[in-house]
């Protein structure tokens, strides 16, 4: 296995992704396949994944935190006169929620990355820390690219459109108003978060095989999101600006979902099956998979507990209690030489006999 | 015991992993100078831990329990059950490299397998296949394998190359924290006999003498009367420690590593002194012999090991009948008491809020444990001008200072070790802003890995650290790195002289009685290492 059969397996997965839809429908076509990819398999993905993530948290809940185990990542509550760092080492819930609005929001470790650079010379070897922010900006891309365009697709789902979606067109849609002298040529107006997605992506897959660490670590099933994600994406840019498809029986498609009376207008494009179709592999997959930190950061013991434990008590629920080597026990064996050193003892030397003979 | 190449030869260091060969594809091969010796039987036994053997880790054989497969999957269960941490950080590493070269050991290294993604990832391989769907139906595809020797050999190679400093876990962005991958991973090959020596012999120690060197109370007390002989050659005073008195007020516990070898103990000769100094002011506290360590090797076995040992000291403060406890300098130690200790042998409601006798500070952030670090103690101490100081007398010294991962990332405790220095030395450096703080570097050698036979290893591990310490000596000529954890005092010589010659190693409490200023002392002319102190090189040595 190496980074090579790492993407074409992915690659591969995904081609045949995108292949089943657009032979089903494209070619065999019938109002059974077009159930199948608009009603049956929607509902079939979207089920997975609700049930899939609230089973899987769930499952992690049930477990116990036995110990309080921060990592603390300044300075901790100690004395009036020692400024403590209240948000990388939080005292209390207060300190921990703002630590976890940093790290969902922001991706505040993320942040700290660092790029190691190794020199070594006839001096010795020399190590810096380089300025490493790309990751941590292309993570915040290309998430916030992604709610953005999830929250602009409500204007498929929802009539009469709400506000918010319009105050979201406009900020993302900004050069819709064209950059003279090329003022559209009859396209839609391009939104940036299209253009921010697909580059994050591709520069989340182009490091990992850039990086040398990265190759080595990563899995098929690290490229394989990758893939459907950058496929929805290239799909709905293709939708938008090439090739059109009936908006609005696609909208009447969505809504009659989400109303629980499906039904599959006629004239929808193949392409928009397609993009749909891998938006269902990419849902139904999520439970399973990686995608899963969405929710599991919430769950992080090391994120969301506060350093504390010094003064106020943490129980571990299945705890148990344990055999020691008691002082009592100790001092039978060390009795005389504790006398000898004159080490006060608990019992006095007739107790060293006694246990003397007992051997 | 295999010989450490020359630094020279150890810093050629290749971080590029193999283009064409998966990790999966590339089996474990166990180096001398990397491995620790196996558990010896005798020690194994003494504590009760399942299939003591005399093995080797080089041979074929490792003399598995038959049905060691079971064992494994039973633990493994039982553990995903019992920890969240584990679980979790099963399913939710996303693979962005980012802790991957944050690693001490993949910086000293280049070997693939430390980086902590990776690390993590030999066992989530197996995790996947007994436990996902996904792993088991595309199997090396979903990054899924099967348990068989090789595997449960390579999972204790690097299972015993990683220090559980957590450094990783701070640049994680679900702070997934390979600490505790370790942790458990370590419980598991314990459950088949597997341990290193280094471990399991002062585990057996401390179990029988309560402490890890095995040394024994008679011995102890000689060791602490050699302090006080030392400390009136060099002050003229005589020192008067308490050993195991009932109806002190405080309990001290400290590292057994202090006592026992340089330059831990003149550490230890200033804790001596500084209770000295404040016994006039009020200062009632004892030591003792059955809890004579502050260090828990047993954390680095088993929770269950951990509680064990930990529970001495608890024990020991209710026999004494002591209103709370002082600790000594100690990384794991502190990591123990902080996170662990009121959850593993709590609550400790025989003894009372700690309070300063000497400032009436009361330990407000030390409420529930009782146990007070001896580094906050002088910085309280300090603040209230209770200590007279002669900061002249480190004036040889150029200090720098060394945040113990424990200590640092576990804890949080940073200013007040540089409040304490400030007050104590004119000369003090701080190395570079990503080597310090949260972002400390293990010394190398942590978590129970600083024995002889892995000295390679150790010295790669420690590279990242004194390349810090090396900036810092050619750039401001610093001499001293100081420290707040025995290991740290124990093996960070030893990486100096690799990397850094010219630098010595030292406690904070060191420093701070070599500056103390006694009623009645003689003419100071030596610090405790009994060297002459700056302007004191022309006086005569009585």
């Amino acid at each position: 296995m190496n980074f090579i059969i790492s993407i074409l397996f992915s690659g591969i997965a995904v081609s045949v992704i995108v292949l089943i839809p657009w032979i089903c429908i494209g070619a065999i076509d019938g109002a059974f396949m077009r159930s199948l990819f608009g009603i049956i398999i929607p509902y079939a993905a979207i089920a997975t994944f609700l049930i899939g993530i609230v089973v899987r948290v769930i499952s992690w809940s049930r477990s116990p935190v036995p110990f309080r185990i921060p990592t603390t990542a300044g300075q901790e509550w100690s004395f009036p006169w020692i400024k403590s760092n209240p948000i990388d080492n939080p005292k209390g819930m207060g300190g921990v929620i703002l630590r976890m609005i940093f790290e969902v929001l922001l991706f505040r470790s993320l942040f700290r990355n660092t790029r190691l650079e190794y020199l070594n010379d006839e001096n010795g070897p020399k190590i810096n820390y380089e300025w490493e922010k790309w990751l941590w900006l292309a993570a915040l891309a290309f998430h916030y690219s992604f709610l953005v365009i999830f929250l602009r697709h409500f204007r498929f789902f929802l009539d009469p459109i709400p506000g918010f979606v319009h105050v979201l067109e406009s900020l993302d849609g900004f050069m819709q108003l064209g950059i003279i002298p090329f003022n559209g040529f009859g396209m839609p107006g391009v939104y940036i978060t299209d253009g921010l997605l697909l580059a994050a992506v591709t520069y989340l897959f182009v490091r990992r095989i850039y990086i040398h660490q990265v190759r080595y670590i990563s899995l098929p099933a690290d490229y394989f999101p990758l893939f459907i994600i950058l496929g929805l994406g290239l799909t709905g840019v293709l939708m938008r600006y090439a090739i059109r498809v009936d908006i609005t029986a696609v909208k009447e498609l969505s809504i009659s979902l989400f109303q629980f009376s499906p039904k599959v207008p006629d004239g929808i494009g193949v392409i928009f099956f397609i993009h749909l179709f891998l938006l269902c592999v990419l849902i139904a997959y999520f439970p399973f998979s990686k995608l899963m930190h969405m929710a599991g950061i919430f769950l992080s013991p090391t994120r969301n507990m506060a350093n504390n434990n010094r003064f106020k008590r943490h129980v571990n629920p299945w705890n148990y209690p344990v055999k020691f080597h008691t002082y009592a026990a100790y001092e039978d064996e060390f009795r005389e030489k504790m006398i000898e050193a004159g080490i006060p003892v608990d019992k006095g030397v007739e107790a060293t006999s006694e246990s003397g003979k007992k051997e | 015991m295999a010989d450490t190449p020359k630094p020279e030869k150890t810093a050629r260091i290749n971080h590029i992993p193999p283009l064409m060969k998966g990790w999966m594809d590339t089996p474990v091969e166990i180096k001398p100078g990397i491995y620790c010796y196996g558990a010896k039987p005798k020690n194994t036994k003494a504590v009760g831990m399942p299939y003591p053997k005399e093995w080797n880790p080089t041979d074929d054989d490792w003399q598995l329990p038959e049905n060691w497969k079971d064992i494994i999957d039973e633990g493994l269960r039982d553990r995903r059950d019992k920890y969240r941490s584990m679980k979790l950080f099963m399913d939710i590493c996303v693979r962005c490299g980012a802790c991957a070269d944050k690693c001490h050991f993949f910086i000293g290294s280049g070997d693939p397998k430390n980086m902590p993604v990776l690390r993590a990832e030999l066992f989530r391989s197996v995790y996947r296949k007994k436990f996902t769907l996904g792993g088991k139906i595309f199997g090396k595809f979903a990054g899924a394998r099967d348990l068989d020797e090789d595997v449960l050999k390579e999972w204790w190679y690097y299972l015993y190359q990683c220090t559980e400093c957590r450094r990783c876990s701070i640049f994680c962005p679900y702070g997934i924290d390979t600490a505790e991958v370790t942790i458990l991973g370590r419980e598991l090959t314990n459950l088949v006999g597997l341990n290193i020596d280094w471990i399991a012999g002062p585990v057996a120690n401390c179990n029988r003498t309560g402490n890890h060197l095995g040394i024994q109370p008679h011995a102890y007390i000689d060791m602490l009367d050699f302090f006080v002989d030392e400390i009136e050659d060099i002050t003229g005073l005589r020192m008067e420690p308490d050993i195991n008195r009932k109806g002190a007020e405080i309990l001290f516990v400290t590292p057994s590593g202090d006592v026992f070898a340089d330059p831990g103990t003149f550490t230890a000769m200033g804790y001596l002194m500084l209770f000295h100094y404040l016994k006039s002011l009020g200062l009632d506290i004892t030591w003792s012999t059955y809890a004579s360590e502050g260090g828990n090797f047993g954390f680095f076995t088993s929770h269950e090991m951990a509680k064990r040992l930990n529970a001495k000291m608890y024990s020991e403060a209710e026999r004494l009948g002591v209103k709370w406890i002082l600790g000594g300098e100690c990384g794991h130690m502190w990591r123990v008491i902080n996170q662990y200790m009121d959850t593993f042998n709590g609550p400790p409601d025989f003894m009372e809020e700690p309070v300063s006798p000497i400032t009436g500070t009361k330990f407000k952030n030390a409420n529930a444990t009782k146990l007070v670090h001896i580094v906050e103690f002088t910085a309280d101490l300090m603040k209230h001008n209770k200590l007279k100081l002669d900061k002249s007398r480190n004036d040889h010294l150029k200090v720098t200072f060394h945040d113990s991962c424990n200590t640092a990332r576990a804890m949080g405790f940073l200013e007040e070790p540089r409040y304490v220095l400030n007050n104590v030395c004119n000369n003090f450096y701080e190395m570079p802003p990503n080597t310090i703080r949260e972002q400390t570097f293990c010394c190398g050698s942590g978590s129970g890995l600083n024995a002889g036979e892995n000295m390679e290893v150790r010295m790669r591990g420690g590279l990242p650290r004194a390349n810090a310490v090396k900036y810092v000596h050619e750039k401001f000529g610093v001499n001293m790195l100081s420290c707040i954890c025995a290991i740290d005092r124990a093996v960070l010589p030893n990486s100096m002289d690799y990397w850094v010659p010219g630098v010595d190693v030292c406690g904070l409490h060191e420093l701070v009685a070599n500056a103390l200023v006694f009623e009645g002392e003689k003419k100071r002319t030596l610090d405790l290492r009994a060297e002459y102190l700056p302007g004191m090189e022309d006086e005569e040595d009585v």
